[in-house]
This record gives structure tokens, C-alpha cells and sequence, in this order.
């Protein structure tokens, strides 16, 4: 094993240390912002140094198996040995940078963002955290350590989406995305049991090694071992039906939302996927599925997003939206679409919400000094920002541009190769067909409410009132910097990954063969011929056109009115703005009939009644009888004792003669 | 020898002595009935001495040294009760009922 | 001769004792305990206990139930009240109870008996017939109790009357009416 490969763990150790120093700084030190700034952002620019290393070494020797580099012995434990080890091969070293490199710049971020909150230490440490519990989820060389990652993140999750405890609803709000999380965990540790019982270890090497010979193809443990596992990835990954937690989120700071719930976290359920993608592929079902709820997932959270006011519930649902085109990417069997899709939606959406948090620190600033009370995130309030704000602006359209599909950016790349996959499948089953129909719509929906959200923000009109409009300004260069290089990637980014009829083509594809091998025996081999695909191509150009188009056109920012003034949105503008009522029907057909549950059976008849009546005081009472029966002994008169006292005479006197 | 009618005679001493305990309520008389208890277990060990030597008389000088102070302390006892009683009826003194 | 001494006193005794159980009036159970004692004193004498046959008519009978006496006289509970024998519950239990003592003891007898014991064959016991008759003529009916007594037991002695300098002042603080 290469030198430099072994001392990958120093990438996961380095954010770890920073989590502790700056956890003992938030305690005893809690003003030396300096140190908290070199500290948290350091640890991750070493982090990202040393991944780059590793991630050279890979690209150098191309190895045909992964590297595991093993640390110590953790469960021993009968039958089950996991070790803490860490897996290097071409798909870890593609998150190892993502995730490194887009946390890095969105730690930068966060020194100008978060510059002014008390808490600025506490956050750095627990964004140390994260980045520690996401490197091991990326790098784990098997299910429990990868579930500690799992498991980890879903912690620093909730703990920054309340990181401003002291409002109740940014509670809650944590509280809900760890508890949904947790339902997908359940499918997440079946998953692993049934694995155990099937092959006896839950090593990825040797799980995929000996998968050939244990599971039967389509039948029907693979199929429930590989939804399982899907479940979770419903939950951590923000799809259908575990999805409402994602929007909620957004009461966490801006950058949280940037790196947590757009660039890393929420992709752990499709490197989850594309990590047993040899599972998946053995289960061709399960494959459908995946696909099915991602491309369902995608059209619906557009539609939601099509009537959104605040802008990160815009960009909340649009990445919800973008999970499901990675979900049919990796369903139908095209792993590297979907990590493709992954990386550059890590770039633009990244820059995206970063960009958000630009314009809302902005407004906040602007209202701090105007004494309003207005809501610095609602569209409503906001307008023609671009003559502020331009660099925000320019780099916010450059995203726009890539999400919405345009034609040379990063994003047109990924998601039609993610379609033309889908589309190719539809020669095995009709039902790819509708997938595909139902991606090219919601592709449509995207460019729609992207150019909405951009007119909407930084052009038309400014709704801000005039001694507002004299505090804007654009953000300071610790803010803007990252945006500029994320910029970058969505601008380029497509060139990881060019489709076939291009020159340089299938860079990343190619890349990430030793990983998807296995898998592509079960996958039949299908191509497109040059036509279909070139129309394939440009009907994705004709959708993005016509939807941003059509924003431009039927969209009048002149009409909007200031948040405080508008008036209540009715019918199906109505329905689309509450989410399709998703939450209260969740409330009422699941949560209320829990609650009452716990209420009035387990509290009150099992715990009051059962436990601490029968139990508790009942054997209290018995001790009690008994007691009584004794003190009907005590009656106080002499002579019962002398009765009781010639008795006792008798009996020893039995014994003695018996003797 | 008379050791045997003897050790028959003393039991027999004894059991009255037991039932006396049992049959009354008057505390003197109750009293009494253990004094009559333990003239039948001195009446048992003269008898013994006999064959195992004077220690067994010995043994019965003791016994009413000691019966004459349980005696003493005893009467006393019941003195003080019946001040507080005005009853030497076992049935009566029944305060320390549980 | 001597079993007929023997037998008289035992039966003077065994009736005396009965009557003194079941008599109503305190004094009357009283009065039929010191003839009781005065029966026990005559069987000492038969079995060479001169000395304690003494003592049980001058302490027992005469300071004993002396004390009882006044006592009784003290509380007027000479004249008969009301029966304070038990009603038949309470007499079956009593009779149950010490019936059930009686045969116990005779059993143990019976096998003191049965082990080698008395009633002619005294190759069982240390001392020959008559041995101690004999020790009384060498240092007399005192000195026999008094030898053991003021030798071997002496502590025990001792502590006797420890004992009764316990129970006097017991008794003293016990019956005064203000301390």
C-alpha cells in the first residue's frame, strides 16, 4: 500500500481535532474569534491538502481493488468481526473531494456569515464535527462504520439546524429532521441484519465478494435487503416519503443549509446506493424503485417549489428535487450519472445557497439599521438587488444556468446524462419510459421556478423601502471568494463527464469502472445510437429554454407586492404553497394517533396502571399484608405470648427427643 | 430406687405447673405457677445428685437464690402495674397491642 | 419404709398443686403452694438433702411465698372475685398443651431409661448406691453443699449475690410510689 494512502485517516483525525479545540474554546474562551476562525477553517484546508494527496496516489496507480487501511479491531464478537477501517478506491476519492473541498470553502463562508453570532465558536465546532462524521461515512470500509458516519451526521444535523435554540421552532425543526431520520435508520440497521444472516460479515469486500454465491438474483432476500437499505436513503436524503424534514431545516444558518443539506449530507443516500450498487444491480425491482420514487420525488418537490416565497424553501425543494435525479441515476443503474449529478449539484446548489445567504445577510443588515421587522428571506421583500449586489448576481445566474440546464454548464451535463440513462432502460420495461417523462418534466418545472426565484430577487423593481436600499451592499470578500470558485465548477464542471458523442467523453465513467464492475455484470449493455441521443439532446436544450422563457415572460416581478402587504394566496396556488397539506396529513395520520398512543396507553395504562400500580405499589401492599398478618400477632396480651412461648418449649423438646 | 417415680413425679409437678401458666389470668397467681415450675425442676435435680454427686444440690441452692430475686422484682413489677391498672388481669395490661 | 414416705409426699404434693392451679381465691392458691414446697422439703429428706430440705421450708415457703402473701394482701385480692380461669377454649389449650409437654417428657425419660438409666441398674452412674449418704457423715449435710459451693463455684457465688443486690434495689425503685 502506498505511503501516502495509509495516512488517509489523518483526513478524518484532522476535523475531529478541530471539533474538540473548538468545542474548549466555546467553553473557556468563548470571545477569541481568531483562534476559532484559524482553527476551524485550518483543520479543513490541512484536511483537504492531505485528501488531495491521497486522491492523487488513486489517480496514479488506478487500483483494481480497493485499499483498505485497517486501525484497530472494534467487535470481535463471535461470528461478526468489524474493524475501524477506511476503504480508498475511485468512488471514495470523488467524495473525499467533494466533500473536503466543498467544505472548506464553505467553512471560509462562514467566517464572514457567521462573524457576528455569539456562538461562533460552538458552530465551528460543531461544522468540524460534521465534516469528521461525513469523511467517515465516505470512507468507511463497512456498514457499521459507514452507520457511524450515517448516524453521526444526522447528530451534527440536528444540532445545527438548532443552533439558535432559544426560538422554539428552530428546535423543532431539529428535532423533526432527526426524528425522520431515524425511521430510515430502522430500514438502514434491517438492511444490515439481513446482510449478517446472508453472508456472515458486513466488510464491503467481503459482502460484494461473496454476494454472487449467496443471493439469488431478483429473489426475494436481495430485494428486501436493497429496500431496506433504500429506506434509509429516503430518510437521510430528504425523498419521498421522508422528505418533509429538508425544508424545515432551513432555520439553521445559510451555510449549514449550503453544506449539510444540499452538498454532502443529504448525498450520503446515493453514495450508500452507488456504494452496493452490485446489491442493487442483483435486484433489478429494487432498482425500479429507486428510480420510481426519485423521479416521482423530483416532479413533485418542483411543483412545491414553483410557489415559495422564502428563497431557501425555494432551494430547499429544488434539492430535493435534484436527490431525485440522482436517485434515478443510480436506480437505473448508471452510478456514474448519479455521482456525476452529485458533484456538480454540490457545486451549484453550494453556491446557490451560499449566494442566498449573501442577499439575506444583506437584508439583514439593512433591516438591523431600519429597526424592521419585515422577513429578510421572503422574495416578497426583496428585488433589483442586482444593482447592489453584482458579483452575487452574476455567480447566482451562473448556478441558475446550471440547474436550469443550459447547454455547455455542468448541470445540462449531468442531468441529460441521468435521462438518456433512464431512457435507454426503457427497452427493458416500458415504466423507464414514464421515468423519463416524468425527469423531463420536472427538468422543465426546474428552469421555471429557478429563473422565478432569480427575477424575483435581483431583478424588477426594488421592494425594499428607500433607507433600506441605502444599507445594501454587496458581501464582504471572505463571502464572495467561495462563491467565485464554485462558480467555477458549475461553469466547468461538465467536463467530468462529456457523453459518448463528444470528444473526451465519460471521463468520470471511466474513473469509476473498478468500482461499478461487479455491478455491470448483472446490468445489460445498452447504448443509444448517435440519433436519439443528439435528440435527446437537444430536446433537453428546448426545456430549459422554454422554461426559463416562460418565467421571464409570464412572470411579472412589477406585480409582486412587499410580504407585509400581500394578500393570502387562494385555490391551487393556495395548495401548492402549503406543500400539498404533506405536513398536516403526516400530523394527523401519523403523528397525532403516536401521540395519543404514548399518552393514553403507555403512559397512562401501562406505566401509571401496570407498573406503577400493580408493580410498584402492588408489591408494596403485599409487603404491607404481610406485615398486618404479623402485627395480628401483637395483640398486647401476656398470655398469647405465653401460649406462643410453651409451644416453642414443646417443639424443642421434640427435637431434643427425637435426637 | 426411686429415681425413676422420682423424675415421673417432678414432670408431673412440672405439666401442672405449664397449665397453671396457660389456665390463668390472674398474674399472681401466674407467678406462682412458674414458682411451683421451678420446685419440680429442683425436685429433679436432688433426685440426680444421688448418683452424680452433690453438685446437683449445688445447682438447686442456686436456683433459689435466683428465684427469690426473680420473685422479688417480679412482685414489684406487678405492684407498679396495678397502681397504673388498678388490674392484675393479664386481659387488662394490653397496651403494648401492635 | 422410705417408699411409702416417698410416695406419701409425692401425693400430698401432686394434690396440693393441683387445687393450688384451679382455686379461685389468690390466697387460697397461695396457701396450697407452701404446702406444696412443705412436700418437696419432705422429699429432699428422703434423697439425703437435709440441708436444702431446710432452706426450701425457710426461704422458699417462709420468704417466698411470704412475699406473695403480703403482696396479695397489699393489692385485696384476697376474697374470691370473679374465676380468672380461662373459659373451655382457653382450658382445652391449656390442657392440650401441657398434655403435649407431659408426653414429651416422659418420652425423654423413657429414653434416659432405655440408654442404661435408673430404677436398679446404677452401673450407668459415677457414684455407687449410697455414696452420698457416706459424704454426708464425712463433712456433714452443710459441708457437703458448702465445699463444692465455696470452692469450685465460688464465682457463680459471687455473682449471685451481685444478682440480689440487683433485684433489691430493683424491686425498691420498682414499688416506691415517688422515686
Amino acid at each position: 500500500m502506498p505511503p501516502v494512502i495509509e495516512f488517509v485517516w489523518l483526513v478524518v483525525l484532522l476535523p475531529f481535532v478541530g471539533f474538540l479545540a473548538n468545542g474548549a474554546l466555546s467553553f473557556w474562551k468563548p470571545d477569541a474569534k481568531r483562534w476559532v476562525s484559524a482553527i476551524g477553517v485550518g483543520v479543513l484546508v490541512a484536511a483537504f491538502v492531505v485528501a488531495l494527496a491521497v486522491v492523487r496516489e488513486v489517480a496514479v496507480i488506478r487500483p483494481g481493488e480497493p485499499y483498505i487501511v485497517s486501525l484497530w479491531s472494534w467487535m470481535p464478537i463471535g461470528d461478526l468481526h468489524v474493524d475501524v477501517a477506511f476503504q480508498v478506491d475511485q468512488l471514495s476519492a470523488v467524495m473525499l473531494l467533494v466533500v473536503t473541498g466543498v467544505s472548506m470553502l464553505i467553512h471560509i463562508f462562514s467566517v464572514g456569515y457567521m462573524g457576528a453570532d455569539r456562538g461562533y465558536p460552538r458552530y465551528f465546532a460543531y461544522l468540524n464535527l460534521f465534516v469528521f462524521f461525513m469523511l467517515v461515512l465516505v470512507l468507511g470500509a463497512s456498514f457499521p462504520i459507514l452507520f457511524i458516519g450515517w448516524e453521526g451526521v444526522g447528530l451534527c444535523s440536528y444540532l445545527l439546524i438548532g443552533f439558535w435554540y432559544d426560538v422554539k421552532t428552530n428546535a423543532d425543526a431539529g428535532k423533526k429532521a432527526f426524528i425522520m431520520n431515524r425511521i430510515g435508520d430502522f430500514g438502514f440497521l434491517i438492511a444490515m441484519f439481513m446482510i449478517f444472516k446472508a453472508t456472515g460479515s458486513l466488510a464491503f469486500d467481503q459482502v460484494f465478494g461473496s454476494a454472487s454465491r449467496v443471493f439469488a438474483i431478483g429473489g426475494p432476500t436481495i430485494t428486501a435487503i436493497t429496500l431496506f437499505l433504500f429506506l434509509g436513503c429516503t430518510g437521510k436524503s430528504a425523498q419521498i416519503p421522508l422528505y418533509t424534514w429538508l425544508p424545515d431545516a432551513m432555520a439553521g444558518p445559510t451555510p449549514v443549509s449550503a453544506l449539510i443539506h444540499a452538498a454532502t449530507m443529504v448525498t450520503a443516500g446515493v453514495y450508500l446506493v452507488a456504494r452496493t450498487n452490485l446489491l442493487f444491480a442483483m435486484a433489478p425491482i429494487s432498482g425500479a424503485v429507486v428510480a420510481g420514487v426519485g423521479a416521482l420525488t423530483a416532479l413533485w418537490a418542483a411543483t412545491i417549489a414553483l410557489k415559495q416565497w422564502d428563497i431557501k424553501k425555494v432551494l430547499a425543494y429544488s434539492t430535493v428535487s435534484q436527490l431525485g435525479y440522482m436517485f434515478v441515476g443510480v436506480g437505473v443503474g448508471a452510478i456514474s450519472s448519479g455521482i456525476f449529478h452529485l458533484v456538480t449539484h454540490a457545486f451549484f446548489k453550494a453556491l446557490l445557497f451560499l449566494g442566498s445567504g449573501s442577499v439575506i445577510h444583506a437584508l439583514h443588515h439593512a433591516y438591523h439599521a431600519t429597526h424592521s421587522h419585515d422577513d429578510p428571506q421572503d422574495m416578497r421583500n426583496m428585488g433589483g438587488l442586482r444593482r447592489w449586489m453584482p458579483w452575487t448576481a452574476g455567480v447566482m445566474w451562473v448556478a441558475t444556468l446550471a440547474i436550469a440546464g443550459v447547454p455547455g454548464l455542468s448541470g445540462f451535463f449531468s442531468k441529460d446524462e441521468i435521462l438518456a440513462e433512464t431512457f435507454i432502460k426503457g427497452h427493458e420495461h416500458p415504466v423507464f419510459y414514464v421515468f423519463w417523462a416524468v425527469g423531463a418534466l420536472a427538468a422543465l418545472l426546474t428552469a421555471f421556478y429557478m429563473t422565478r426565484m432569480m427575477l424575483y430577487t435581483f431583478h424588477g423593481p426594488s421592494r425594499a423601502g428607500a433607507e433600506e436600499q441605502r444599507h445594501l451592499h454587496e458581501a464582504p470578500w471572505v463571502m464572495t471568494g467561495p462563491l467565485l470558485v464554485l462558480a467555477a465548477g458549475s461553469l466547468l464542471g461538465g467536463v467530468l463527464n462529456l457523453p459518448e458523442i463528444l470528444p473526451g467523453a465519460g471521463w468520470l465513467k471511466e474513473w469509476l469502472e473498478p468500482v461499478t464492475s461487479a455491478g455491470d455484470f448483472f446490468r445489460p449493455e445498452a447504448h443509444l445510437t448517435p440519433g436519439t441521443e443528439w435528440t435527446l439532446l437537444g430536446l433537453a436544450t428546448l426545456i430549459a429554454a422554454a422554461g426559463m422563457l416562460g418565467a421571464w415572460r409570464l412572470l411579472k416581478p412589477a406585480g409582486v407586492v412587499r410580504a407585509a402587504d400581500a394578500p393570502a394566496e387562494t385555490g391551487f396556488q393556495r395548495v401548492l404553497l402549503k406543500k400539498w397539506y404533506i405536513d398536516e396529513i403526516y400530523d394527523a395520520l401519523v403523528v397525532r394517533p403516536l401521540v395519543w398512543l404514548s399518552e393514553k396507553v403507555l403512559w397512562r395504562a401501562m406505566d401509571a396502571g401496570v407498573i406503577d400500580g400493580a408493580g410498584v405499589n402492588g408489591s408494596a401492599r403485599v409487603a404491607r399484608g404481610f406485615g398486618a398478618i404479623g402485627s395480628w400477632l401483637q395483640t398486647g396480651q401476656v398470655g398469647t405470648y405465653v401460649f406462643f412461648f410453651v409451644v416453642g418449649v414443646l417443639l424443642m423438646l421434640r427435637a431434643v427427643t427425637r435426637s | 430406687m426411686l429415681l425413676g417415680p422420682a423424675l415421673g413425679v417432678s414432670a408431673l409437678l412440672f405439666v401442672i405447673g405449664v397449665g397453671g401458666v396457660l389456665l390463668r389470668r390472674n398474674a399472681i397467681v401466674i407467678f406462682m405457677c412458674v414458682e411451683l415450675m421451678l420446685n419440680a425442676v429442683n425436685l429433679t435435680f436432688v433426685s440426680l445428685a444421688q448418683q452424680l454427686g452433690p453438685d446437683g444440690q449445688v445447682i438447686v441452692f442456686f436456683v433459689m437464690a435466683v428465684a427469690a430475686a426473680e420473685a422479688a422484682v417480679g412482685l414489684a413489677i406487678i405492684l407498679a402495674v396495678y397502681r397504673h391498672k388498678e388490674s392484675v388481669n393479664l386481659q387488662d395490661i394490653n397496651l403494648l397491642r401492635g | 419404709m422410705r417408699e411409702i414416705l416417698f410416695w406419701a409426699f409425692a401425693g400430698v404434693g401432686v394434690v396440693s398443686a393441683l387445687l393450688c392451679v384451679t382455686r379461685r381465691s389468690a390466697v387460697a392458691s397461695a396457701l396450697w403452694l407452701v404446702l406444696t414446697m412443705c412436700a418437696l422439703a419432705g422429699e429432699f429428706l428422703l434423697f439425703d438433702a437435709q440441708f436444702l430440705a431446710i432452706i426450701q421450708v425457710l426461704v422458699y415457703a417462709g420468704a417466698i411465698m411470704v412475699l406473695f402473701l403480703f403482696v396479695i394482701m397489699l393489692l385485696n385480692l384476697g376474697r374470691g372475685g370473679p374465676s380468672d380461669l380461662r373459659g373451655w377454649f382457653g382450658r382445652a389449650v391449656a390442657v392440650l398443651l401441657a398434655g403435649g409437654i407431659g408426653v414429651q417428657l416422659w418420652a425423654l425419660v423413657r429414653a434416659v431409661r432405655g440408654a442404661g438409666g435408673f430404677a436398679g441398674e446404677t452401673a450407668a452412674y459415677p457414684l455407687p448406691t449410697g455414696e452420698l449418704a457416706r459424704m454426708e457423715q464425712t463433712r456433714g449435710a452443710v459441708g457437703m453443699v458448702a465445699d463444692p459451693l465455696l470452692r469450685q463455684y465460688l464465682v457463680p457465688f459471687e455473682i449471685t449475690s451481685v444478682l440480689l443486690l440487683a433485684a433489691i434495689v430493683g424491686a425498691v425503685v420498682l414499688a416506691k410510689r415517688k422515686i
